[in-house]
């Protein structure tokens, strides 16, 4: 009986937990599109509601009523599989991510390290979605993204490394506490510029959003969804978004953690300073999605590997040669 | 504990299920979609046993890189000719050779899971400590790094070798292929690029000579 009510509180975290996850997806869906429109001196969703926040709920109806079209040489299981994977992995690795010192699902050691694996998780998503869809369009936006995905991996992985090196632990809220007096954005300034733009092609977003290139493959692989299905490829695209920007902000904008720990500022709930750096990483991911053209597959391919890679490969060393020198490398009690 | 129990033998079944569907479906991919479904309840089991490191690092390796690698190969295959290729067609040949190689793991399974159960002092015969109050991240570094650094160090430059040799092998040269040059794009000026020229009437002007 026990065992039974811990579940019941459990599930009742978790759902407290995701069901505003989802709503702050719409939400920011329809960020994005405004501040989309008001870049190109449009006005955006701005009729259903006030200020069209119902927009992105209006969507959402619409594809749930609408009717899902598996075509018939498909792999019908894999087919149904991948947007439930996407959607799942996007929303599962919430579980760590701090909001506060104590408002986190899981505080486990290896946090990171989970973050990161689930991330890495995501491209099969894509992967499956594309080969089970049987038909040209997809399965080369598939392939294009799981090359992308995989290459923007490698140098995320040792941007990580480099916060790591800093920390000293790999527990996230340990993470965001180290960074007490100094945010890791002013002496990793350049991993962190890398960290957005690795962000930015890990999900998929423009200008890297080649995977989905409507110009040469229609919609990438997800050319042959419809209906709700499509509805979660989408959905789990933004919360993997969300998850990025909550990344970054954990690792080098202090998570939770006010921009100085005097009077105005630390009255204010630790929650609100992390939504409030997620918002903001997202704002810059939308604006970059308005001002930049989309790079073509070799430079992209050039960039994450001949320039990424070996830059934050260098960060590393020089990270590493400083703090030994300066002898200011982590304390660890054994 | 109970619910220990449950999600052990959910994970324990799970992978030798997912072990076994492995060689016997007959898609390849379906393969190794099966696979990667191993890997991820293998992981689950190392986490179970507190070992959250080997779990992650299990995930994200094999499970993040190298079975989506698999899949890329795999993807590219003609599955239709294969099916008939190796399975329709004539009687299997692979199967001795395949015989061998799993008789022989399976007798170094025996003797390495043998040694570990009918040794009593196995553990006490290493000179490793496992300090139970830090975490396992810890430990591992802590070994690897300072007792094991030389053996570690070395298999990251025989990996570096097989990726240098790799890439060896299948690098060509290749002539004549117009490539993009982005110093030479962007320090190319006006005065070497553009020139104005007096046409003269009704003659036109030849360009490239």
């Amino acid at each position: 009986m026990e065992y039974f009510n811990t579940l019941l509180n459990e599930i009742y975290k978790i759902m407290f937990l995701v069901i505003p996850i989802l709503v702050s997806v719409a939400m920011i869906v329809w960020l994005d599109r405004r501040v989309w429109g008001l870049v190109q001196k449009r006005r955006g969703p701005n009729v259903v509601g006030p200020f069209g926040l119902l927009q992105t709920l209006a969507d959402a109806l619409k594809y749930i009523f609408k009717e899902i079209i598996i075509p018939a040489s498909a792999n019908k299981t894999i087919f149904i599989l991948a947007p439930v994977i996407t959607m799942t992995l996007a929303l599962v690795a919430w579980a760590v991510i701090p909001l506060s010192e104590t408002m986190v699902l899981s505080d486990i050691n290896v946090g990171i390290l989970y973050l990161f694996a689930v991330s890495s998780l995501g491209v099969y998503g894509i992967i499956m979605g594309g080969w089970a869809s049987n038909s040209k369009y997809p399965f080369l936006g598939a392939i294009r993204s799981a090359a992308q995905m995989v290459s923007y991996e490698v140098s995320i992985g040792i941007i990580i490394i480099n916060v790591l090196l800093c920390v000293g632990s790999l527990n996230l809220n340990d993470i965001v506490i180290a960074q007490k007096n100094l945010w890791y954005v002013v002496p990793l300034f350049p991993m962190f510029v890398v960290f957005f733009i690795s962000a930015l092609a890990e999900t998929n977003r423009p200008p890297f959003d080649l995977p989905e290139a409507e110009a040469e493959l229609v919609a990438g692989y997800q050319t042959e969804y419809s209906g709700m299905m499509y509805a979660m490829f989408w959905l789990g695209e933004y919360a993997n978004i969300l998850l990025m920007c909550a990344m970054g902000s954990i690792l080098f904008l202090g998570g939770w953690l006010p921009p100085l720990d005097i009077y105005p500022f630390n009255i204010v709930p630790a929650p609100f300073w992390m939504i409030f750096k997620i918002l903001f990483l997202f704002f810059l991911f939308a604006i970059i999605k308005a001002i930049v053209p989309r790079y073509r597959y070799d430079q992209l391919m050039r960039l994450g590997w001949k320039i990424f890679l070996p830059f934050s490969l260098i960060y590393v060393v020089l990270t590493a040669s400083f703090l030994l020198y300066f002898d200011k490398l982590p304390k660890v009690s054994f | 504990m109970l619910a220990h129990a449950v999600f052990f033998y959910f994970f324990s079944i799970l992978a030798i299920f997912s072990a076994l569907m492995v060689i016997t479906s007959r898609s390849t991919v379906n393969s190794v979609f099966f696979l990667i479904l191993d890997f991820i309840s293998v992981g689950c089991l190392f986490i179970m046993v507190g070992a959250e490191f080997l779990g992650m690092i299990l995930l994200i390796v094999y499970v993040g890189a190298v079975a989506v690698l698999f899949l890329f190969v795999v993807m590219m295959l003609n599955v239709a000719q294969q099916k008939q290729s190796w399975f329709i067609g004539k009687k299997s040949t692979h199967i001795p050779s395949g015989l061998i190689v799993s008789v022989l793991i399976f007798l170094e399974l025996l003797v390495v899971i043998g040694g570990w159960k009918y040794k009593e002092n196995v553990m006490s015969s290493s000179n490793l400590v496992i300090d139970q109050t830090i975490t396992n991240t810890h430990s591992i570094g802590s070994v690897m790094y300072t007792d094991y650094i030389l053996y570690f160090q070395l298999s990251g430059i025989i990996l570096l070798l097989s990726m240098v040799g790799a890439i060896i092998l299948t690098y060509r040269k290749r002539e004549n292929v117009k490539s993009q040059s982005y110093l030479k794009q962007i320090s190319r000026e006006r005065s070497s690029s553009v020139v104005l020229k007096e046409v003269d009437f009704n003659k036109g002007v030849k360009i490239d000579d």
